[in-house]
């Protein structure tokens, strides 16, 4: 007979441990790499040359393939952050901090790409590149928590310390994401409201929804891509900051 | 080429820009990976070891 005397860790904490994840996302990054770049190859394919012009819009439609993603993106990443934060200040999770910290540069470029493609698509349809509106000042004001985000993680020398710091900023500054979603319903704006997620379906015929699905899906498994590449690189450099300690403790 | 209207030149610059941009976030976080990949390897030639690996 056989007593237990220390319970076995769950399947999640020895996936989320720093070196069993440095294990387990190794052979996963060429893959998605792969699989990004040939759904870009095939978006790209399907926006160009298989896509019709809008009757209205005309061929400024094509951006669309590309600032929805972004804005979407833009979104995710932050709604990532925002979960990451919870599990940094709930179960002081070190994958979560490192999760939080790669995830920003990544939401702040999005983000601004989605302001810079609304613009270039705001100009030939709307005729102004930018308009003080409920859905582009918030996404602005996106763009500004995460700059500011990424100014808090530089601040602190101490990753712990500035993670629980950064995760509570990160919570408050989720307030904005259901500003954003419902900015266009909320107030009147140049943005015209949600035409894909609708609780009656895409309002957009196949030859234009399936490009935009095909370009979204593809942007997303860039982010995963970056994303655990970026997490992987931060749990080496803690790695290599914590070196440096013991190192700088050992010296008389 | 693909004719795309009068507005070409909206639509290419859009394009161009998001690809330059990812581009430039892949080509930062490869240069990253490199500075701390180094960082590491200095420390392990000096001797430095994690705790848990000495033992």
């Amino acid at each position: 007979m056989s007593f237990e005397t220390a319970q076995k860790p769950s399947w999640f904490a020895r996936l989320a441990h720093p070196g069993q994840f440095l294990a387990w996302t190794r052979p996963l990054l060429i893959p998605l790499a792969l699989l990004s770049a040939g759904l870009f190859a095939a978006g790209m394919y399907l926006a160009m040359f298989a896509s019709p012009e809008d009757y209205q819009m005309g061929d400024t439609v094509r951006i669309m393939y590309i600032h929805v993603p972004n804005a979407w993106l833009s979104q995710f990443v932050y709604a990532l952050m925002a979960v990451s934060a919870i599990g940094s200040l709930v179960w002081r999770h070190p994958m979560a901090d490192v999760s939080m910290k790669a995830a920003a540069p990544l939401g702040a470029v999005f983000t601004a790409l989605a302001l810079y493609t609304g613009a270039l698509w705001g100009r030939p349809t709307w005729g102004t590149f930018w308009e003080w509106d409920g859905r582009m000042t918030s996404t602005l004001v996106l763009l500004l928590i995460y700059l500011g985000i990424i100014a808090l993680w530089r601040a602190f020398e101490d990753p712990l310390r500035g993670g629980r710091v950064v995760a509570v900023f990160t919570l408050l500054g989720a307030l904005n994401i259901p500003i954003i979603k419902f900015s266009v319903d909320w107030w009147n704006t140049l943005h015209q409201p949600a035409s894909v997620f609708r609780p009656d379906g895409p309002r957009m015929p196949a030859s234009i929804l399936t490009p935009l699905l095909v370009m979204t899906l593809a942007f997303t498994v860039l982010f995963l891509t970056l994303h655990l590449a970026s997490m992987r690189t931060e749990i080496r450099r803690r790695r290599a900051v914590s070196l440096e300690r013991q190192r700088a403790a050992a010296q008389p | 080429m693909i004719d795309l209207g009068p507005h070409a030149v909206f639509i290419v610059a859009a394009y161009l820009g998001v690809f330059v941009a990812i581009g430039v976030l892949i080509a930062l976080i490869v240069l990253d990976r490199r500075r701390v990949e180094k960082r590491l390897a200095r420390l392990e030639a000096q001797g430095v070891r994690r705790r848990s690996a000495a033992g």
